[in-house]
């Protein structure tokens, strides 16, 4: 396909490089600097695709990112398919492959279209009206049929393939938009060296300036001014020029999001990213973010080839495409008789029908007329012919008396509508910002600030090119903490329009389909139905008829239906109200709000110098707070219980051992290291022995316990100690919270040595012998090394801190070493335990140890209330110290009150059955509902060593009550449980000392 | 986001802070000698303004320290940050609305 409709010189595209990409499988060329929009029209295609509603024709409407209709499903490739692309925004490159949406079997012919017959079915509300009853259908027809006609585009089924990055960025101004107003608030704000980011979201930064035709600045074409002034930007060091950026969220204390494309459009983009979000502070925003212009709500004025105005002038001027050969430029306002010019001087037939009448037109009527258009005043406009484009305009001259005389159809393959402009409010609206209506502008214009912001040019309704330059550059000046301003001398803007919501029209207002909201399928009958059954705010008739929901959030179609609604219900415009504007600006990718986070970066997770011999050895995994633990390591046909059931045998028969690396590990190092333990521990730490380890309990200053672990002295001055997995960082902050805010005098130093240390623990009658071999510089004779002390020696050469610690209740050690040394130590350890059948375990096995010697684990017998005492722990708090964190709430009322739940063990009088941790616990399973429920079972396990299941529970006043049969919830009713001693195993604790 | 002024290390952006809630709440230095319903009070009750706090902040993920800062509940707005221990240069009462 030629490009028929390409002018044969002019535009911004670089006819030196054609580009070819396809079209629903027809080859299509342009060139360089197109977009799809540009490229398409320049080979006649205007038919792009269905509407979402009734399945209408749709075509290209805009050249910009408020394009409402065109949306095509753009690939780059595998893995780099998008659907609901706006024509007007991407870039043509080579080898795109685009193709249109929402038909079925093919664009030409389409089954859905159907539903435009039917059009009187879909009125507002109609997913409210019609999918309501019966309720059976709610399931099974209703939401299959909804989700069947629910969106345009198709998404991909492959994983994205691209790279999105992510940056954060500080200036002192940023200023969104670089047309005329924005490129001289940048030009004032960088004079003196303040940091300035300049954005805009097209690929090339102008706005109205790419498609301006005999507007001169300064004396020069505007084009020239254009280039001097990006040049002279450019060569500041303290700009950033960001093309190719959209701005679309403005969040609190001038945060402002955006985009940047940064190689959608090249075909190699040599490592670089697709996108990169930025995230920029400002120290001030100015926002020129230009107007919208409004179509004009006639019948049928969704043809393709209807077209907006200036947008017409677009694709004519900066990409040197004709929209059309006979176009009709349908108005009521000055702009589009540029357009029209335009139009004309490029070769096109040109008509304007312009619904003022002679007298409120402006210069632009001579000017239009001097070259050679032809201009009907008090015109309206009643609808178009076409169905797949259009083939002629309707019009019918407007008598003085309101009435409309009689139709005359103007032959056009193209339409240019405009109805007026609209601010681009939507970033200053997001900020916060109130918007104040104008009536003299017919439009939202922002009011007051409320951050740290000005908006100028058109987006507050200023057209006039000489006063958005010279208030754009008194706005950058100042918003850079100066005053300079610039006169700009430029040739005469043509602007003024007359508000109008629906064109007046002598057909029957109930047949007439015209669109206010093209993405969405919503016409201006259907806004007046809502109002006529009672919705009278914005945001309910919004919500109702679903006009300005799409992706476009109705950039075009706001103002449209504000007015019918203010119409309809014969209100002041503003006192309608408008909708609130919500990031983003425009659709944003998935990926670039992800950018890296994805695949194993999604959800980070920590794993121990050992975690690889565990995978070789087939451990399963469980999460524990960020890390991965091994669960168990189950040998080929070993079901998880089976393998628990040995490995917890083994340890008690023989030697197991355990990787204990994700136990939270804090130095306390100083001069006043002792005392400051003394004041964050129960325990007394005075007197505590270098060499000798303590269990310590440490509770919140409400009295509940926060944590406990082993501490050892490894000097005077010098504590290690241990944390629970999940509460190592809530443990030093919590010693820090203390250190700096309550007691700054005391000269401690704390580290997070978690990372630092591997941890291997030997467990079992054997664990001596094991490794006995491999340390050296230590004694590990029981007179020697008793149980709870801790030797600094060495072990396969490696230094380590050998602790003589045991969670199991068997003779243990838990030997730290140096991380990087963690897996050829506990590789020596297995090697050196394999004549004593060593047996690697993992925290299932570790559980069920220590639950049958009836140890606590922190938030699993404690949830927050559980108080030392009633978890059977009082007797660790030291009684001579006057305070220690928590100690004064221990004796509140409701902490030394009877009746508090304690911890006890259960055995279920079933052997076999093993209590659901949680299930709760009543006396008397017959009594009325609500049951009084006396506490809950908060560790169960089967236990192989005990032989039998056991159950750890805490029971209001569970120490009373050894001996009593209690109740507890199952899935199957109610089981009857004894209530006995929470140590299960070895109650006289010797095996420890061994 | 909003960028906070740590008085170790300068402006950082909110996500590196935590809030450690009201300032001044000061730890009663014996108290054994505190009556349940003060120790109560200093354990829960805390102001809840609409205007300008006093709150404890933490760089968390950078420096580690603690500080003090004002900050308007209403706008988000930090007035002003300040050492631990030490007093603000405005008065909290003055942008209270
Ligand atoms: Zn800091």
């Amino acid at each position: 396909m030629a490009q028929h409709f390409r002018l044969p010189a002019g535009g911004r595209v670089d006819r030196s490089k054609p580009v070819s990409f396809t079209f629903n499988g027809s080859k299509i060329e342009g060139y360089r600097g197109d977009t799809l929009a540009s490229a398409l029209l320049a080979n006649g295609v205007h038919f792009v695709g269905r509407s979402f509603k009734y399945h209408r024709p749709r075509g290209i409407i805009s050249h910009g990112s408020d394009e409402p209709s065109a949306l095509l499903s753009v690939s780059r490739g595998p893995g780099r398919t998008d659907p609901n692309n706006r024509a007007s925004v991407v870039e043509l490159r080579e080898g795109l492959v685009t193709t249109s949406q929402n038909h079925w079997p093919s664009l030409n012919f389409d089954v859905g279209a159907v539903n435009d017959l039917f059009s009187p079915v879909f009125v507002a509300g109609f997913y409210y009206k019609t999918f309501m009853w019966p309720r059976s259908f709610w399931d099974k027809v209703y939401e299959p049929f909804i989700r069947a006609a629910a969106g345009l585009g198709v998404a991909p089924t492959e994983p994205d393939a691209d790279r999105y990055a992510n940056r954060h960025a500080h200036c002192d101004v940023l200023v969104v938009g670089m047309g005329p107003t924005g490129l001289a608030a940048a030009l004032a704000a960088s004079e003196t060296g303040k940091r300035v980011i300049a954005v805009d979201e097209q690929s090339e930064p102008g706005g109205s300036l790419l498609h301006a035709s005999d507007e001169t600045i300064d004396g020069k074409p505007a084009a020239d001014w254009l280039k001097e002034t990006l040049a002279q930007l450019d060569a500041r060091e303290n700009v950033i020029l960001l093309p190719r950026t959209t701005v679309f969220g403005y969040y609190n204390h001038n945060h402002v999001a955006m985009t940047e494309r940064v190689t959608d459009h090249v075909i190699d983009p040599k490592g670089a990213p697709r996108e990169r979000l930025w995230q920029v502070r400002a120290g001030h925003v100015v926002i020129a973010a230009g107007s919208l212009e409004r179509p004009l709500v006639f019948a049928d004025n969704d043809r393709p080839g209807v077209l907006l105005a200036e947008s017409v002038r677009a694709f004519v001027n900066r990409y040197g495409v004709l929209p059309g050969r006979k176009i009709v430029f349908a108005t009521s306002g000055a702009s589009a008789y540029q357009a029209a010019i335009d139009a004309k001087a490029a070769g096109a037939d040109v008509t304007v029908s312009d619904l003022r009448l002679e007298a409120g037109c402006g210069p632009e009527l001579a000017k239009a007329r001097a070259a050679g258009v032809e201009v009907l005043t008090a015109h309206t406009v009643i609808g178009t012919v076409g169905h797949k484009r259009v083939k002629g305009l309707i019009v019918a001259p407007v008598m003085g008396s309101g009435t409309i005389g009689p139709r005359r159809t103007l032959e056009c393959d193209c339409v240019g509508m405009s109805g007026g402009w609209t601010p681009t409010v939507h970033l200053f609206s997001q900020s916060r910002g109130k918007l104040a209506y104008d009536e003299a502008l017919d439009a939202f214009i922002p009011g007051t600030s409320a951050q740290a912001e000005t908006t100028v040019g058109a987006a507050r309704g200023d057209y006039n090119l000489a006063a958005c330059l010279a208030s754009g550059y008194a706005a950058g000046s100042k918003a850079a903490g100066g005053s300079a301003e610039w006169r700009f001398e430029t040739s005469a803007t043509l602007v003024g329009f007359q508000p109008v919501r629906v064109m007046p029209t002598d057909a029957n207002p109930a047949k007439v389909r015209a669109f206010i909201d093209f993405q969405n399928d919503v016409t201006a009958k259907d806004i007046k139905l809502a109002v006529r059954e009672g919705f009278q705010s914005i945001e309910h008739v919004k919500r109702y008829t679903t006009t300005g929901m799409a992706t476009d959030q109705g950039k075009t179609s706001n103002m449209n239906a504000l007015g019918v609604v203010a119409g309809q219900l014969d209100k002041p415009l503003p006192s309608v109200g408008t909708t609130t504007f919500r990031p983003p600006y425009t659709p944003t990718t998935f990926g670039a709000l992800v950018g890296p986070a994805r695949d194993a970066l999604f959800d980070p997770i920590r794993t121990t110098p050992i975690h690889d011999w565990a995978v070789e050895h087939g451990a399963k995994f469980e999460p524990v707070s960020l890390w991965r633990r091994a669960w168990y390591f189950p040998k080929p046909g070993e079901d998880m219980h089976a393998a628990v059931a040995r490995e917890c045998k083994a340890v008690r028969d023989g030697v197991g051992v355990f990787d204990g690396s994700t136990l939270g590990k804090i130095e306390v190092v100083g001069p006043d290291a002792a005392e400051f333990m003394n004041r964050m521990y129960v325990n007394p730490w005075l007197k505590l022995e270098p060499g000798r380890c303590r269990y310590g309990l440490m509770l919140k200053e409400d009295g509940y316990i926060l944590d406990d672990g082993v501490v050892a002295r490894v000097a005077p001055d010098r504590f290690h100690v241990t944390t629970t997995t999940g509460g190592a960082a809530r443990v030093l902050n919590h010693m820090e919270d203390y250190l700096q805010t309550e007691w700054p005098d005391l000269d401690v130093f704390l580290t997070s040595i978690t990372e630092e240390w591997a941890v291997i623990a030997v467990q079992g009658p054997k664990a001596r012998e094991t490794i006995e071999p491999l340390v050296s510089d230590i004694d590990l004779s029981p007179e020697a090394f008793p149980h709870m002390a801790m030797r600094e020696g060495r072990i396969c050469g490696a230094p380590t801190r050998l602790f003589r610690v045991s969670f199991t209740g068997e003779l243990g050690f838990e030997i730290n070493v140096p991380a990087d040394y963690g897996r050829a130590v506990w590789e020596a350890i297995y090697d050196s335990g394999k004549k004593f059948g060593i047996t690697p375990y993992g925290t299932e096995t570790m559980h069920v140890l220590r639950a049958e010697k009836g140890y606590i684990i922190v938030g699993q017998e404690t949830d927050g209330t559980v108080t030392p005492d009633d978890v059977g722990l009082a007797g660790m708090i030291a009684k001579a110290k006057v305070d220690f964190v928590g100690k004064r709430s221990l004796g509140r009322p409701d902490l030394v009150a009877s009746g508090r739940k304690q911890l006890v063990g259960l055995f279920a009088d079933d052997p076999s059955l093993v209590l659901e941790e949680g299930a709760q616990i009543v006396a008397d399973p017959n009594q009325p509902i609500p049951m009084k429920m006396l506490g809950h079972v908060t560790s169960s396990y089967d236990s192989p060593n005990v032989g039998r299941s056991i159950a750890l529970a805490v029971v209001a006043d569970g120490r009373a009550r050894m001996g009593q049969t209690l109740f507890v919830t199952t899935p199957g009713g109610f089981a009857r449980a004894s209530v006995v001693d929470p140590v299960f195993f070895d109650a006289k604790g010797e095996r420890i000392n061994a | 986001m909003l960028l906070i002024d740590c008085p170790c290390c300068g402006l950082r952006p909110e996500t590196e802070f935590r809030c450690g809630g009201q300032a001044h709440v000061a730890r009663p230095a014996t108290p054994a000698d505190v009556t349940d319903k003060d120790w109560s009070e200093y354990l829960f009750v805390r102001e809840n303004p609409r205007g300008v706090h006093a709150e404890r902040w933490i760089h968390q993920h950078g420096c580690g320290r603690w500080f003090n800062a004002l900050r308007d509940t209403v706008s988000d707005r930090f007035v002003e940050t300040y050492p631990m221990g030490g007093d603000p240069k405005s008065t909290t009462t003055e942008t209270r609305l």
